[in-house]
């Protein structure tokens, strides 16, 4: 335990430490939720139910975005340059064990999500978010959404080179952005670019969070296609990650 | 038992063969140095002491234990400082330091080991902002920290200015001292000679020669060495000195058992004169060290010089025996 209790710390501190990180798990999220409350110019009409203001929509969306720049993007990058500095391979030879590096990154993972919603949920009542919560089913599809994400982000980071992985991961990180259905609704994407996005991790996760700060239990589909990835991503992850340098 | 043993070890990296049957052992108290130019084989023999790589033929040991299928055994037991660092780019000295202290049953102190490498005034500082010679000490305090039985050391001093070079000695003989086997890799000549009780010269995957310092420096026969024109006439040079003599390179001359011979510099010079030749320089001891590791360090451009020096030392023996 306090080797894990160790890492952890470890981990968070240089989480917190990182400025870039930072903006992107934090920064981005708050713009974003702020300035789309405010200024509105999003096609939010069609989602947006009785009496309900843009950031009913917003925040939720919001909400599962912080959830994939910590997991997919903040991990895959931090991973990436830990694994082309040698950091993985030099704790390979201590103790520690992969088991408990592991437990330690998705702890370290899960405890910013919370520090996420701690400033993002106030952030968004201030705004006039008036969430009717449906615990159980977020917390499953939060749960199912970071495993699809940590599994993308640690799949980019044990096997491209950190370079590489620095530049997928904030790619990826605006594609799903546009594509992802987090504040652009998918009803406004043509045809084939919108059966595409729905396939996609990051609209099933966007449906499942806004259903559970709804009260409802959210989709089936949303429900199959986020469990599919979710299992999916990690064990691809798992199954080729190096952890040496890339020669 | 050794504290580590590799027997006959081949890695292959794909169809390169990175280590091509080496053999050696090291013991509780001493410093092995693993001595050759760059991708000799060093780092790659290491790794598979460490338990990263696996053989593809031959066995090796640490502490009694396969490191390969093992390694819950040994990991709590050795410590470990790579060739660059391993350390998080933003992570501040103490802060490695007490994130693998937690890792081991029995550590040493943080703070102290942090003071003794000469780093407690660089605390605040993170790993990227720490200069070449502060990261390598950083990295050996990093490898003490578990109060290890068996340290790897892979290239420690690389990068290091010459204090920093003296503190890194100095601990990694104190370290032997206190009963841990060191593993060290180098491909200097001069650090293996000032930190190593025995040394195992490689190159190209294999070992080329092994031994304490006093065998590799001196052997047995006292050799004595100089430098003259290129082509002498050695044999007749040898008649006269009643001694061997064999041109190891072009112009570099080694005199057999020339150092039990107290009049032999008189000789050599007088000869030399007879024949209008000028001696460049004289030395005596460090020989076979040397010769051994010019001659595989010798530059692939130059293969003549290789060529040049293995038939004649061959066909030295040979006429000898």
């Amino acid at each position: 335990m306090r080797a894990l209790r160790a890492q952890l710390r470890t981990e968070l501190t240089l989480t917190l430490r990182n400025k870039e990180s930072l903006l992107l798990t934090l920064g981005i999220p708050i713009g974003l939720l702020v300035f789309f409350s405010l200024v509105d110019v999003l096609p939010l009409d069609a989602l947006l139910g009785p009496g309900d203001q843009p950031v009913d929509v917003l925040a939720p969306g919001v909400l599962a975005l912080a959830i994939m720049s910590m997991a997919m993007t903040g991990l895959a990058i931090a991973t990436g340059f830990e694994r082309s500095y040698g950091v993985l391979k030099r704790l390979g030879t201590t103790p520690l064990g992969r088991p408990r590096l592991l437990a330690a990154k998705i702890g370290a993972v899960v405890v910013v999500e919370v520090i996420q919603a701690a400033v993002l949920v106030p952030v968004a009542l201030v705004l006039g978010w008036d969430p009717s919560l449906d615990l159980v089913p977020l917390l499953g599809a939060v749960v199912l959404g970071t495993a699809a994400f940590a599994g993308l982000g640690l799949w980019m980071a044990g096997t491209l080179r950190a370079e590489i992985t620095l530049a997928l991961a904030n790619g990826l990180y605006i594609v799903l952005l546009l594509l992802g259905g987090f504040v652009i609704p998918l009803a406004e994407l043509p045809d084939p670019l919108r059966r595409f996005a729905e396939a996609l991790p990051s609209s099933a996760l966007v449906d499942l969070v806004r259903a559970g700060f709804d009260g409802a239990t959210g989709p089936g589909r949303a429900w199959v296609v986020l469990a599919v990835w979710a299992v999916a991503l990690p064990l691809v992850a798992a199954r080729t990650f190096r952890w040496s340098p890339a020669r | 038992m050794s504290a580590v043993s590799v027997e006959h070890l081949v890695v292959r990296h794909g169809d390169l063969v990175a280590v091509d049957d080496v053999s050696f052992t090291a013991d509780a108290g001493e410093v092995l140095a693993l001595l050759g130019p760059n991708g000799a084989g060093k780092t790659s023999t290491v790794e598979v002491l460490e338990g990263y790589g696996r053989p593809h033929a031959g066995r090796v040991r640490v502490l009694g234990h396969d490191p390969g299928t093992e390694r819950d055994r040994i990991v709590g037991r050795i410590g470990v400082m790579l060739q660059d660092g391993g350390v998080y780019p933003g992570i501040r000295p103490p802060e490695m330091l007490h994130l693998l202290a937690a890792m081991y049953d029995d550590p040493a102190d943080p703070d102290a080991l942090l003071e003794r490498v000469g780093l407690a005034d660089r605390a605040g500082a993170t790993w990227r902002q720490l200069s070449g010679g502060e990261q390598q000490r950083l990295s050996l305090a990093m490898a003490l920290v578990g109060r290890p039985q068996v340290a790897f050391l892979d290239e420690p001093t690389a990068g290091v200015d010459v204090r920093g070079r003296q503190v890194i000695r100095q601990i990694v003989r104190e370290l032997a001292d206190g009963g841990c086997a060191v593993v060290l890799c180098t491909h200097e000549l001069d650090e293996a000679e000032k930190v190593a009780d025995r040394v195992v010269i490689v190159d190209r995957g294999k070992v080329v020669a092994t031994g304490t310092l006093d065998e590799l420096r001196s052997g047995t026969s006292g050799e004595v060495r100089f430098s003259a024109v290129p082509e002498l006439d050695v044999d007749a040079l040898g008649q006269h000195l009643g001694a061997d003599v064999t041109e190891v390179a072009p112009g570099e001359y080694v005199v057999a058992d020339g150092g039990h011979d107290s009049h032999l510099a008189a000789k050599l010079t007088g000869w030399l004169a007879n024949h209008d030749v000028a001696l460049g320089d004289l030395r005596a001891g460090r020989q076979r060290l040397e010769d051994v590791f010019l001659l595989l360090t010798a530059d692939e451009a130059e293969p003549d010089v290789r060529r040049a020096m293995e038939p004649k030392r061959r066909g030295r023996r040979g006429r000898r025996s």
